[in-house]
């Protein structure tokens, strides 16, 4: 294990952040696991450390294949982290709306640029990802639907052995993501969804260490047994059974992330905030595993309460 | 008349109600619709003059106008009630969540609602007022996708700088460059700083924007004379930014003509008190944004300098 400063950035009144990444194995940089971004991305970050921690092991038991490499950059944002901030500690922009970055631009338009320059090269790249959402995932794997490579990535889906892999169409703002622009760059994307965000979840954050040393595997790049993990259905993600309030107030749920659900079962009420009767009650409409599920304790109107994956769901790639 | 454009509810009792003044006379089917549109970064108060001074005169001298005039002070009211730039809750900066969703957020679905309002008239004008870190000359911003569309109309706005950027800047996620991509010519609008009013650019503005209705055929009450902006095509525009971090302390002010190897400023060690940057201009032109907020990292702008024309 090689343990680098990727890119530094100084503050007037704090020692310097330095963006450490660790190099497993030698060789043709074959792929990069990037943790978080975002001050607040706790799981992504000690997913990326467990990840250190394995692939240390690995490497000195011989495991890493011959000229390839691993990086691993499991914080790009501890300034924010430190203080409990997500974005960034002056300007509140985010990092990862700054690809591929500028070098002689903002500070966060730096950072970008010099965490970039160093990863874009890697023939793989994953990113552990979080929602802006407050909620709970079915940790899953994502893939954008960019028009480089597709269909090499709509396939290596499968090789995290998640039993979810979902293909999304940009949206506008997902031109500046890393994700996006790792595709831009010819490198194979994927980000990784585990269950949270600031709360370290034991199970899933073991989930997505495995589904990542499953995809080394399957790419040749660790040479070692893992267990197989599960068939993945492979979906568009407009196919996934949005769920939204139509009411506001306080949120009591019936159902869980990994629930099934049948069509016309109570998911949650919304209870009246001030006087405590029910002022909503929000049923399934169709049969299926909870994907998704909002959990604070308040609720807006027009929220995204529940992602519902179809049963009967065909996986695009068999 | 105040209209809704969007209403949702917040959890306890009280709905998110966005809001519109809409100012007609003779308002025929087909007439030109304008829309006012500000208040988008909840730290950004510029605007909130502007619509107020427009609304006043626009009602008083409703005689005056032809057509409709759609002002919206605010499309993100929590974030201006709360001093927050993006959307509360979501942390979400609105300007990058258009075109918005129906079947996503509530800050997805107001930014939906915003677009379907907006869509069919005429003219946007989109104002903003930088944030707490710069100062800026009233100046209208255009890409260079939407110059041949635009360009004409912004020169109407009696501002100080058209600038034209470069179309490899454009943020696909803007309010502007969704409107400007479903035919409503949208101009962004930046003067000023964050948090603050500045009464002579408002009142600049203000007489831009009758300039323009009184250009549209929409206008018959007074405009005064309009002055000739500067226009960022065949001039460099060169971004000074920090190298070091410290306290920016700026040696010119915000505005004026700057030469080729003059202080602009000094970036110093809080604790040594030594001076760790010493921010020279590359060149002579108009210093058009000046850094406001004194603490920088390095690569924190400092300040933009609009050379001279074929410099």
């Amino acid at each position: 294990m090689v343990k680098n400063i990727i890119y530094s950035i100084k503050s007037p009144y704090r020692q310097s952040m330095d963006i450490i990444g660790y190099k497993f194995g030698s060789g043709e940089p074959s792929c990069c696991i990037v943790g978080a971004l975002r001050g607040n991305e706790i799981q992504q970050m000690a997913i990326c450390a467990q990840l250190v921690d394995t692939l240390k092991h690995l490497e000195e038991n011989g495991s890493i294949a011959e000229n390839k490499s691993i990086m691993v950059i499991p914080c790009a944002n501890y300034y924010s982290m430190n203080i409990g901030k997500r974005f960034w500690t002056m300007d509140n922009t985010d990092i990862n709306r700054m690809f591929p970055g500028y070098d002689l631009g903002e500070t966060t338009q730096r950072i970008a640029d010099g965490l970039f320059k160093s990863i874009k090269d890697y023939t793989f790249g994953i990113q552990m990802a979080s929602f802006y959402q407050k909620g709970e995932f079915f940790p899953h794997v994502k893939v954008m639907d960019t028009s480089n490579g597709k269909q090499e990535s709509y396939a290596s889906l499968s090789d995290f052995g998640l039993p979810y892999g979902l293909i999304r169409i940009p949206m506008p703002y997902d031109t500046v993501t890393l994700n996006y622009n790792w595709q831009l760059w010819h490198c194979q994307a994927f980000s990784l969804f585990a269950a949270y965000t600031k709360h370290i979840g034991r199970q899933s954050t073991q989930t997505a260490v495995n589904a990542t040393l499953r995809f080394l595997i399957a790419k040749e790049i660790l040479e070692c047994d893992i267990h197989p993990g599960s068939h993945t259905c492979i979906l568009n993600e407009e196919k996934i059974c949005r769920i939204s309030t139509n009411r506001a107030g306080i949120l009591k749920k019936y159902v869980s992330v990994g629930d099934e659900v049948k069509e016309g079962n109570l998911l949650c009420e919304i209870i009246h905030p001030l006087e405590g009767h029910v002022i909503d009650q929000i049923v399934s409409r169709i049969d299926g595993t909870v994907f998704f599920s909002y959990n604070d304790q308040l609720v807006m109107e027009h929220t995204d309460i529940f992602n519902i994956i179809p049963l009967f769901t065909k996986s695009l790639i068999p | 008349m105040i209209k809704s454009v969007s209403v949702a509810a917040l959890p306890v009792t009280e709905d998110l109600v966005i809001q519109k003044n809409r100012i007609e006379n003779n308002a025929e089917p087909g007439c030109k619709r304008v829309c006012i549109v500000t208040g988008t970064h909840g730290d950004e108060l510029e605007g909130q003059y502007v619509c107020a001074q427009l609304a006043k005169i626009l009602s008083d001298e409703k005689h005056n106008l032809s057509g409709i005039v759609d002002i919206y002070p605010a499309i993100n009211p929590l974030g201006i009630d709360s001093i927050t730039r993006g959307f509360p809750m979501f942390d979400l900066d609105m300007n990058r969540i258009f075109p918005g969703s129906t079947t996503g957020s509530l800050a997805e679905s107001v930014a939906h609602d915003i677009v379907r309002d907006i869509e069919g008239a005429d003219i946007c004008i989109d104002i903003h007022s930088s944030n707490i870190f710069l100062r800026e000359i009233p100046q209208v911003r255009v890409s260079e996708q939407t110059e041949d569309e635009l360009f004409h109309y912004a020169l109407m706005l009696n501002v100080d700088l058209v600038w034209i950027h470069s179309a490899a800047t454009v943020l696909e996620s803007t309010l502007a460059h969704t409107l400007n991509m479903r035919g409503v010519k949208t101009l962004v609008v930046e003067m000023g700083v964050g948090m603050r009013i500045t009464e002579s650019y408002c009142v600049q503005l203000v007489d831009g924007i009758l300039n323009l209705l009184h250009e549209l055929g929409m206008w018959n009450g007074i405009v005064r004379e309009i002055r000739k902006p500067m226009v960022s095509k065949d001039r460099g525009v060169d971004f000074l930014n920090s190298d070091a971090a410290g306290i920016f302390i700026p040696s010119v002010a915000h505005g004026s003509y700057v030469n080729t190897g003059e202080l602009i400023g000094k970036v110093l060690n809080p604790i040594t008190g030594n001076m760790v940057e010493q921010v020279i201009s590359p060149c002579d032109g108009l210093l058009f944004t000046l850094r406001e907020y004194p603490v920088v990292f390095g690569g924190s702008l400092l300040a933009r300098i609009l050379g001279d024309e074929n410099g």
